[in-house]
């Protein structure tokens, strides 16, 4: 049971906090949320000199230009990361936790060759075409055909939540290239190269006014074969291999995240007032500031376990559902009670009388996709409840 | 880093785990409750595990095993209910050897708690630790004006109300009574985070086996969900406290009050709310005596205020925070 970093993790912090000292302050502030043009630019341009500095694909295998950090030193990154106000991950999101590993995991040669070494210096931006109107979090649930043509699939279908589609140079495709199989046999994994014709963006706002997610819509789109990873039908495996790749780091990085939120909140509550004194010195309100702190720091140590215990084991544990529960359903009692201390300052959206109006209302607005994404609180109830704790399962529906 | 239990640990543990199991079983529950005193053998039974001992160290007489060996212990004895001014106990070992082996049971008051004074188990007590602003005092049993509680919240943890404190011997100063109230709010945190696991794992096999509308009522979700729930608190105080014995160990690795803090505030939190848990999925049943949930939920409120409640680490926290920022 214990908590110290080695010599090594330390030596590596170290190493980073001072590229990161320089590095942070040179690449200046981000863009406005609604120029992607500009978005692109920022974070595909951090992604290059993090790539340039040796700390690209944290936790990508070093073969493969990542840096094959062990689970303690991604920690520590993680950590340093958030220290040092560091650029998000942004428009790298999709190839670099999700499209890049993998095609890792089951990418060709060819395809390994093409697409990783982009990813990693920032040329290639990737984006999501998993759930469609009707598959959602049942997501083996599918439509969207694909028709084998020669050397092609002919592609039709309609995706949704596609994070990052309008500056995606590829996405991550799941078609149905078996209609009469039970529904998780007959699913493709494709690369789907974003420039093909019959292929058409539709921004879908969020209730944040953000255009992050688009709809996608996919006529007659011809994908070469050649762009199929892993086997025919074989896509539902597929798509689980990137789980391969995270071992209990998963959230790490937003739990590091909402930390420094809740100590941002403290100063907030100073400067605010409320019967004529700081708000600060409301218990009620000073006391579910601590109570979130002492959540996040034991959030983290529950981390520190499950990746300690994967990287004994070499397999992520289901604990990580129970993470993403607790995380997710805190992050939206924080970011709410960052509203709460702002009172009617939170009639707006934006900066009002020197406070960080506007990140706390982002932050409020957006947290609540996080009970959604990567799996609703409901269904990791069920995954929690059925795989962890062994309870009967729910009657299963027709397949 | 290796945040697991090390083998040695593992097999503390399974030791401890196994000798409450076998000596306070879960059916002997209602029957402990009747008894309303102090088996001294088992106490004795304890400190030969090294309940009490666990922290001196070997040249004196002790196990020479620190704060985290101790919230595992601990955990254990919070599983199983097991009575008595455990955490007290061990915390005076430091000054009085008999209570390392057995032979003296110590309880213990925290001016700080504020007033009426509450003792548990006076009545079989040897000693009592009083921590006060200015330090540690030993406190005669036989020097205090107290009166017997009839009825206790918890069967098991008799109390008397103390109502006139004698001044006592003092063993330490301030710095000494910051300590065990560090140390003290970790052991309880650990026997909250036992609580929590031993509510979630008995709602768990009731919601397998009871059948309604032809089914085991764990498959519904809307059973299955509260008890994920359980599981998700259980594991993040698990976590918790974990890290503040840790902490406590090594305090390079983070800052000692807060961890301790925090595990103190989300063990509490665990155990109450897995505890009401339990009773609810218990249906019926759950609000009679004879299922044993309600032991769990009425020594954790005994715990809740022990070394400090949920409230009161929240605003060490927050001052914490606030220190730094």
């Amino acid at each position: 049971m214990d908590l110290r970093y080695s010599e090594s993790d330390e030596r590596f912090r170290g190493e980073l906090r001072k590229w990161l000292a320089e590095a942070v302050p040179a690449h200046g502030p981000p863009p406005p949320a609604h120029d992607w043009a500009a978005r692109r630019a920022y974070d595909t341009g951090w992604q290059r000199k993090l790539h340039d500095a040796g700390y690209a694909g944290i936790h990508w295998p070093t073969e493969y230009g990542g840096r094959g950090a062990s689970p303690t030193e991604q920690l520590v990154y993680h950590e340093e990361m958030a220290r040092a106000g560091a650029p998000y991950i942004g428009v790298n999101f999709v190839g670099m936790l999700h499209g890049g590993p993998t095609l890792v995991a089951e990418g060709t040669p060819e395809q390994k060759a093409r697409h990783l070494p982009r990813i990693l210096r920032g040329e290639e931006v990737w984006c999501q075409g998993f759930s469609e109107p009707g598959a959602g979090s049942d997501l083996a649930a599918l439509q969207t055909r694909a028709v084998r043509d020669g050397d092609d699939y002919v592609v039709t279908g309609h995706k949704v939540w596609c994070s990052f589609a309008q500056v995606a140079d590829f996405g991550e495709l799941l078609v149905r290239t078996n209609p009469e199989v039970p529904k998780h046999q007959g699913i493709t994994w494709l690369v789907l190269p974003m420039d093909r014709p019959g292929i058409e963006i539709r921004p879908l706002p969020t209730l944040a006014g953000e255009g992050e997610f688009s709809e996608v819509f996919l006529e007659g789109v011809r994908v070469p074969v050649a762009n199929r990873v892993g086997a025919e039908n074989d896509g539902w495996r597929v798509t689980n291999v990137t789980l391969r790749f995270e071992r209990g780091t998963a959230f790490a990085m937003e739990i590091i995240q909402l930390g420094e939120f809740v100590a941002g909140l403290a100063r907030v509550a100073k400067r605010v007032t409320r019967h004529h004194a700081p708000a600060w010195e409301d218990a009620g309100l000073r006391r579910e500031i601590g109570r979130a702190a002492a959540e996040v720091d034991a959030l983290w140590a529950m981390v520190k376990l499950s990746v300690c215990k994967a990287s004994a084991t070499g397999v992520p544990g289901l604990e990580g559902s129970a993470v993403k529960l607790h995380y997710s359903e805190l992050y939206q009692r924080v970011t709410e009670l960052g509203l709460r201390l702002l009172g009617r300052a939170a009639l707006s959206r934006d900066d009002v009388a020197g406070l960080p109006v506007k990140p706390l209302l982002f932050e409020a607005l957006k947290s609540l996709n996080a009970t959604i994404a990567a799996g609703t609180s409901q269904i990791q109830r069920n995954i929690v409840g059925e795989r962890i704790l062994g309870l009967p399962r729910e009657p299963r529906a027709r397949s | 880093m290796d945040f697991r239990l090390s083998q040695d640990q593992e097999a503390l543990r399974e030791g401890i785990r196994v000798f409450c199991a076998g000596r306070f079983p879960t059916e002997r529950l209602p029957e402990l409750g009747k008894q309303g005193t102090l088996d001294r053998e088992l106490w004795r039974e304890l400190a030969e595990m090294g309940v009490f001992s666990l922290r001196r160290p070997e040249q004196e007489g002790g196990v020479g095993l620190g704060c985290a060996e101790a919230v595992l212990v601990f955990a254990e004895l919070g599983r199983r209910l097991v009575p008595g001014p455990l955490v007290w106990t061990q915390l005076a070992a430091e000054w009085l050897p008999p209570a390392a082996s057995g032979e003296r049971v110590v309880t213990g008051l925290d001016r700080a708690n504020g007033e009426p004074h509450l003792v548990e188990h006076l009545a079989v007590a040897d000693a009592v630790l009083v921590l006060r602003q200015d330090g540690v005092h030993r406190v005669d049993p036989q020097t205090l004006r107290a009166e017997a509680v009839a009825t206790p919240l918890d069967p098991l943890t008799p109390v008397h109300h103390v109502l006139e404190l004698a001044a006592g011997e003092r063993l330490a100063g301030p710095e000494a009574a910051t300590r065990l109230r560090l140390e003290g709010a970790a052991l309880a945190a650990a026997q909250l985070l036992g609580i929590a696991e031993a509510t979630q794992e008995l709602a768990t096999a009731y919601a397998s086996q009871r059948h309604q509308f032809g089914r085991a009522i764990g498959s519904f979700q809307a059973v299955k969900h509260l008890l994920a729930d359980a599981y998700v608190r259980q594991e993040l105080a698990r976590a918790a406290v974990y890290a503040a014995g840790a902490t406590l160990d090594d305090p390079e690795v983070g800052d000692v009050a807060r961890a301790v803090s925090a595990a103190k505030l989300v063990a509490g939190e665990a155990a109450l709310a897995n505890a009401r848990t339990c009773i609810q999925v218990h249906g019926g049943m759950g609000y009679t005596w004879e299922v044993p949930a309600h032991f769990y939920l009425k020594r954790a409120w005994v715990l809740e205020n022990a070394f400090g409640t949920a409230a009161h680490h929240a605003d060490d926290v927050a001052t914490g925070l606030a220190t730094r920022a």
